[in-house]
């Protein structure tokens, strides 16, 4: 049994823990506030722009399309984007965001394609390097910004064309987290380049829209537009799955530490009383002894 | 008589209104927007998109930098990728 004075340096050593797991809880709820309010305002463009590119993409088709929507003509090298959160303290979602990718990469392997990484965010360096060291093209740093925007996801989007333009691949995966509350966030793998066909027929219907300077310019100015917004999109959707997930980890963590406090605290006062009731019985049988 | 014009950028809608008359710094030189414009699309090149709330009104600028316009069935909409301001 530990010695009374070791009991009180745990607990006070778990107190010191509880607080910290506490402001970090408090201070995630209050940024995922935000980052969910950043996320949903993102939405109208989105929206917006997938509805402009459907109605493009189902006018300019064959071989006059650029070839960000035609891709390479080959699918063999693929180039998986994996967005990761740049700091831990939240949970599994790291975990979970690198081993969709992984699995990823093995069905891709299993098919007999080439597979490279290109990773965002710093979590995920580590446990893809350890599987996969050969394999990876870039790790671009989003931690030096604060809130990482969109001037962060023009710069990848367009080392990521840059790079599809040399013919390094021949298709992207986006691989990052859905928020969906909370509790729940999603890792999800979607196609980048070349960009998949928006499904559904554009609002215009049959109205001849015409197009200035002409179809094709415009569908080549927007595709690289729409990689970036699908980046943004993911980068704010990793900032609110990181503080959800945090928040989630850190009240779980509280509740914990005060649990482990409870028992502690109980072991402590009954090493406390069997001291004292052992001295009462050493001074009683003393005097009883005379 | 009003045009519904919308101003949007990556990080948020910036204007959702009716307005009189919308001008707009297109690629291949400005072009006015009213109400029952025909169906258009086109690229925007930096400049100020004018905004008149009222006809004869002082117009309202806002400077955009890359993107494009849409007119539609519901109005004018306008992708850009930075607004000032």
């Amino acid at each position: 049994m530990a010695s009374l004075k070791e009991l009180k340096g745990r607990i006070n050593s778990v107190k010191s823990t509880q607080k910290i797991t506490k402001a970090k809880q408090m201070v995630a709820a209050a940024k995922l506030r935000r980052a969910q309010v950043a996320a949903e305002a993102a939405r109208p463009y989105a929206e917006r722009l997938s509805g402009v590119m459907a109605s493009l993409a189902s006018k300019v088709s064959g071989d006059s399309a650029p070839k960000l929507l035609r891709g390479t003509g080959s699918d063999k090298r693929h180039l998986l984007v994996v967005v990761n959160t740049d700091k831990g303290l939240c949970g599994g979602l790291n975990a979970n965001i690198v081993k969709a990718a992984k699995a990823k990469a093995r069905a891709l392997t299993a098919e007999g394609k080439d597979v490279s990484f290109y990773l965002i965010g710093k979590k995920g360096r580590a446990p893809i390097k350890r599987d996969y060291a050969s394999c990876i093209a870039k790790h671009f740093d989003t931690s030096t910004v604060r809130n990482p925007g969109f001037e962060e996801a023009e710069q990848i989007a367009d080392d990521l064309i840059e790079r599809f333009e040399k013919g390094e691949f021949d298709v992207a995966h986006l691989v990052y987290p859905i928020f969906k509350s909370a509790l729940a966030q999603d890792p999800t793998v979607d196609q980048l380049i070349p960009v998949p066909s928006p499904e559904g027929e554009g609002d215009s219907g049959d109205a001849v829209v015409e197009y200035e300077p002409g179809e094709e310019e415009i569908l080549e100015e927007l595709l690289p537009r729409y990689v970036k917004t699908q980046l943004f999109g993911a980068l704010l959707e990793r900032e609110a799955s990181e503080q959800g997930a945090s928040m989630t980890a850190m009240d779980n963590a509280t509740r914990n530490a005060g649990d482990l406090i409870n028992k502690l605290t109980i072991q402590y006062n009954r090493s406390r009383q069997a001291a004292i009731t052992t001295e009462l019985i050493e001074i009683i049988a003393g005097a009883e002894a005379l | 008589m009003a045009l519904h014009f919308e101003l949007v950028t990556p990080a948020k809608l910036v204007r959702s209104e009716e307005v009189h008359m919308v001008v707009v710094p297109g690629t291949e030189g400005e072009f006015g927007v009213l109400e029952g414009h025909a169906p258009f699309m086109s690229t925007i090149r930096d400049g100020e998109v004018q905004v008149y709330k009222t006809e004869g009104a002082a117009p309202e600028t806002i400077e955009v930098r890359g993107g494009f316009a849409e007119v539609g069935d519901k109005g004018l909409t306008v992708l850009a990728e930075h607004v000032e301001g």
